[in-house]
């Protein structure tokens, strides 16, 4: 088996690992790291319930090597929740039942997140489009929506962030 | 499923990667994006003795004009294309293509010259390359030459790319006044692969179509230019009679395989309704463009 050395930030921290050349990130984040928040579903890109943030943006987790992120700063929902960035956003999930068996959650809240940052109005259709890759087999998506719904709603009420 | 094992080398530099890729021989693969490569791997569909990661290299990057080209560099995203300017202005098709290419999360890593590599037929990009009439860059130890798209897809995952060959840059003609674009496709899913899909561009003048490239993914094993319906449109104004006359006539051009979403049968009605969909929404365009 063919390893490769890592160095790269998650959640904040540094980490150094070898991991072997095959391994995606989400096993790298649990196995390696601990970090059990991200899922691992279909692994092959289909269901979104291993999407994390990679430099920023929103990546299906399972579709990215390990090896492949020397340097690259990595966020996953244990780093967005533990720093209140999404507090309102999960407080709307649980409010209106949004998650029921869990297991697309984290994925649908860094998805929803995503939205968030760059459209403060989202439509319903826009919501149901920016989450159309993450598949939930249990709410039928209703309640998710009206989660992300309410949380805009609410930040646009409460005004921007400092 | 895990994928087979196998060996990661980054190169940062297109000399680095052509030494590696042959250092690591005919069964090391390119990674670009990953977002094809390591979901097939991940079926198993394919064992590479290494893959070489280029998704870092500058010049694989970027998005610029040279006089009546537009080149985009074969590693940029399809966030960026979305995003670009450019792409909104002198390449207007693609722009409209990239929101239907899978989710958020799959643009932010997919490349464009990934996708095209990868060849997959239910693709959006191979389409809209070959009814844009773009060119592509191939590159490798020995040099570089230009494939025209037409040429470029040979079925199913195949290209004419030489095993040590990289896909280095796309070129498209701008577009100039006259042009018009429709990219239609319907999905089980918004962001899944197409059940059947089309990209349209046709140039207009003086109320007539002076050429016009209708090309369907997800009907064929690789992108199919209806060159009958594309023959009844030749030389009329695209009014709604014609539209229909078109979408009756491209039966002649499709022999499409069933799939898991359905038979030829349905295939083909899908593409007609593709077609005058996209044909349609031209036609609204131009109807409410100021004379």
């Amino acid at each position: 088996m063919t390893t490769n050395s890592i160095t790269l930030t998650v959640n904040g921290d540094q980490v150094r690992r070898d991991v072997p050349a095959r391994q995606h990130l989400i096993d790298f984040l649990r196995l390696d790291l601990g970090l059990m928040g991200s899922h691992v579903a279909c692994e092959h890109g289909v269901c979104g319930a291993c999407t994390v943030r990679l430099d920023g943006a929103i990546v299906r987790g399972c579709l990215v090597l390990a090896a492949s992120l020397h340097g690259s700063t990595v966020e996953t929902i244990e780093g967005v929740s533990d720093s209140g960035e999404i507090r309102d956003l999960q407080d709307a999930f649980i409010a209106r039942n949004a998650a029921q068996c869990g297991y697309c959650t984290p994925g649908m809240l860094m998805t929803a997140a995503d939205l968030l940052k760059s459209n403060a109005t989202p439509t319903r259709a826009e919501i149901r489009e920016h989450i159309s890759g993450n598949y939930c087999r249990c709410t039928g998506y209703q309640a998710i929506v009206d989660a992300v719904e309410t949380t805009a709603h609410k930040r646009r009420s409460s005004g921007p962030k400092p | 499923m895990k994928s087979p094992d196998f060996a990661y080398v980054r190169a940062d530099t297109l000399d680095a990667a052509f030494r590696l890729k042959a250092q690591h021989g005919a069964d090391a693969r390119w990674l670009a994006g990953g977002q094809s490569l390591l979901a097939a791997l991940a079926f198993r569909l394919s064992e590479p003795t290494a893959l070489i990661d280029i998704s870092r290299i500058d010049v694989l990057q970027g998005i610029a004009v040279n006089g009546s080209m537009v080149r985009i560099g074969a590693g940029t995203t399809h966030t960026t294309i979305g995003e670009s300017d450019i792409i909104r202005r002198h390449v207007p098709l693609l722009a409209d293509a990239v929101p239907h290419i899978a989710h958020t999360a799959i643009r932010n890593r997919g490349t464009i010259g990934g996708s095209l590599a990868f060849a997959d037929p239910a693709a959006e990009l191979p389409a809209c390359c070959v009814a844009l009439e773009a060119t592509f860059v191939a590159a490798s130890a020995k040099g570089e030459r230009r494939i025209s798209a037409r040429d470029f897809f040979h079925g199913v995952y195949a290209t004419a790319l030489e095993n040590d060959e990289l896909l280095t840059a796309i070129e498209i003609p701008a577009a100039v006044a006259g042009d018009h674009h429709a990219l239609i496709e319907i999905t089980r899913r918004s962001g899944d692969y197409a059940m059947a899909g089309i990209a349209v561009a046709l140039r207009r003048s003086d109320d007539k179509i002076d050429r016009v490239r209708l090309v369907f993914f997800a009907l064929g094993d690789k992108p199919v230019v209806a060159h009958v319906a594309a023959g009844v449109l030749l030389g009329t104004d695209l009014v709604e009679d014609q539209i229909e006359r078109a979408a009756k006539a491209v039966s002649a051009d499709l022999d499409p395989p069933g799939d898991l979403n359905g038979g030829p049968e349905m295939k083909r009605h899908l593409a007609q309704v593709v077609l005058k969909r996209a044909l349609l929404q031209i036609l609204n365009n131009l109807m409410r463009m100021p004379a």
